[in-house]
């Protein structure tokens, strides 16, 4: 049961992820992204994590597939007919195979274990003490990263004086 | 903790990640609109972080430090993705193209 599960989301997001790089049209690459997103949210489910899987549907499906939207509704690239591929896009399917093939072998020389094992839930208090206690530094400098992004963001968006 | 026995190997988990890492590169490196670039990063960070929480249940369940990593890059990859869509719009306005490989400015 739970292997089929692993199989719906598997296919989920390999789908989205191929129609992302490669449909001709921006906006359905969206809409596939959020797809693969999605199923990534599922994979956490599977794997008892349910915190990042809120998480993930909350930040990618919501924040980031809107703002991927906006950008793509402001920069107008659904308008008009264009290639969406450069000419390099043999060359980059070639380096992309030949990394998935790097990436095959050495999951087929390590010996992994036979038996799955047990798999521990990690609860949501735990979670937040482990994240408020021993990795509080980092999570001050992340809201730190997150304030200046916000702060560039909004600069370099800004229609400066005199623009249009 | 609790504690629940598990049906699928941790393998699935890694070549799922694998696959959709390098699908990710594809786009990264055939996608010539920044916008599209970007959401290929997202795939490819995606992939980075079942890694990290397939690796960090399986193996480390009582530190799960993995899971806290991927907490931070999904913060990361948030603030990324506003930094960069600002960029493109920025771009965009001054350039009147979005395609990377048309912003040549700095080419030889």
């Amino acid at each position: 049961m739970t292997q089929v599960f692993f199989d719906i989301m598997a296919a989920t997001i390999i789908g989205g992820a191929l129609g992302v790089v490669l449909i001709r049209n921006v906006v359905h690459a969206a809409l596939f992204l959020i797809m693969s997103l999605m199923g990534v949210a599922g994979v956490y489910i599977l794997l008892s994590v349910e915190f990042l899987a809120l998480v993930q549907v909350l930040i990618y499906g919501g924040a980031v597939a809107v703002l991927i939207i906006f950008a793509l509704m402001l920069t107008r690239v659904g308008e008009l007919k264009q290639k969406l591929d450069g000419d390099q896009r043999p060359l980059a399917a070639v380096a992309a195979l030949t990394l998935l093939g790097a990436f095959a072998t050495v999951m087929y020389k390590t010996t992994w274990p036979r038996d799955p094992g047990q798999l521990t839930v990690v609860p949501f208090d735990t979670i937040g003490t482990a994240l408020f206690n021993r990795w509080a530094v980092p999570f001050e400098v992340a809201s730190g990263v997150l304030l200046v992004a916000l702060v560039g963001a909004v600069v370099l968006a800004m229609q400066e004086e005199g623009e249009r | 903790m609790e504690v629940v026995s598990q049906e699928i190997p941790l393998e699935h988990f890694v070549m799922l990640s694998m696959v959709l890492f390098s699908i990710g590169v594809y786009g990264v490196l055939a996608r010539r609109n920044a916008v599209l670039i970007l959401m290929s990063v997202e795939l490819m960070l995606n992939a980075v972080s079942i890694n990290l929480v397939a690796f960090a249940v399986y193996t480390a369940p009582s530190l799960f430090v993995g899971i806290i990593f991927a907490i931070f890059v999904i913060t990361i990859a948030a603030a990324e993705v506003g930094l960069a869509l600002a960029v493109v719009l920025r771009v965009f306005r001054n350039r009147g193209t979005s395609n990377v490989d048309e912003v040549n400015a700095l080419k030889w």
